[in-house]
């Protein structure tokens, strides 16, 4: 019997990765632009989706929502349904995030082809999603004022990854010890230079800022 | 997090090298994590037992090998090691920082017996 050691060097999370780049390119395929919608639980992920999809129904945009949750409820996808936007629930099991093959086996159950905007919402969690690519073009963390300005400093994997910020709730501030430039000071050291929007989804507040960013990243059909 | 998927994932790349080596018996696997990649050993290693059971892997052994998360400050240039929480440059106080290394999550290499 022989003994030997093999070098490897791959990436535990090859398999999720090579997934997720598949993902991308039948989303390309269908020129849709593609998000993954991270957050803590209760930061208003659902509402702004909602928020969203009120503020471009009527410019005829077409969005596709895949909903992840840990439980098998149709709480949030019910609340997409009513609004008129084809949505899959993607029930995890358990798991603390989507991943690639989740985002894979519901994207057979939207009709691609005929979506602009595809809206990602991960489940309520700001660890695990950071660590799993889905194949979006785009990864936006929804970070509310309640949960506190410390959550860059505490949760640093999930800012270094995104390429847009919303601050939601800003209608609370009056009434929070948040303090903004401690919180933005962590975002800067995470992820120089991030672009973010401070919206309400309640009032309504900031809402047409982030519409303008996101038109201009839709396909010209 | 996720350990029982990471676990998942670290017995199916081991196996697949293992197999393509001609291995009988894979008998340790080293693994580097980079201190900003959260993975609970403990739990690593419970799920491991559970799991390789009837594959080349069972009994191997694992080993994590932690690197440390080195940041570099974009105003002066100083190169520092992330100490507990993210702070601003230790030698200017700059926040303008950029993170090096510290998300390795790999299988750098196998042990088997042929």
């Amino acid at each position: 019997m022989s003994e030997s050691r093999i070098k490897i060097v791959e990436k535990i999370l090859n398999a999720n990765e090579r997934l997720a780049h598949e993902n991308r390119q039948r989303i390309d395929e269908a020129t849709a632009y593609s998000i993954n919608l991270m957050a803590s639980p209760g930061a208003g992920k659902t509402s702004f989706i909602l928020a969203t999809i009120n503020g471009l129904q009527d410019e005829g945009v077409q969005i596709g929502v895949i909903e992840g949750d840990t439980a098998p409820v149709t709480i949030d996808s019910d609340k997409i349904t009513a609004v008129g936007m084809p949505v899959v629930q993607v029930n995890t099991g358990g798991e603390c995030h989507l991943d690639a093959l989740m985002v894979e086996i519901a994207l057979d159950q939207l009709p691609l082809y005929t979506i602009d905007l595809l809206l990602v919402e991960n489940v309520g969690n700001l660890i695990c999603p950071a660590a799993f690519a889905l194949g979006t073009h785009s990864n936006i963390l929804i970070a509310s004022t309640p949960e506190g300005d410390d959550k860059p400093y505490k949760y640093p994997n999930i800012y270094r990854g995104l390429d847009v910020l919303i601050i939601n709730k800003i209608d609370l501030l009056p009434y929070l010890d948040f303090d903004m430039d401690y919180f933005q000071q962590g975002v800067e050291m995470l992820n120089p230079g991030l672009i973010s929007f401070a919206v309400s989804c309640k009032t309504g507040e900031g809402i047409e800022n982030w519409l303008e960013w996101i038109k201009a990243k839709l396909p010209k059909k | 997090m996720h350990e029982l998927s990471v676990t998942e994932s670290v017995l199916e790349i081991a196996c697949k090298h293992a197999e393509k080596a001609g291995a009988k018996k894979v008998t340790d696997v080293y693994l580097v994590i980079g201190r900003l990649s959260s993975i609970v050993d403990d739990s690593v290693e419970f799920y491991w037992q559970m799991i390789t059971e009837d594959t080349l892997c069972r009994d191997a052994r694992l080993h994590f090998k932690r690197v440390p998360a080195e940041l570099v400050c974009l105003e002066c240039g100083h190169q520092y090691l992330l100490a507990q929480e993210l702070t601003p440059c230790p030698n200017c106080g700059s926040a303008r920082i950029r993170i090096l290394s510290g998300d390795e999550f790999n299988i750098e290499s196998i042990e088997i017996q042929r």
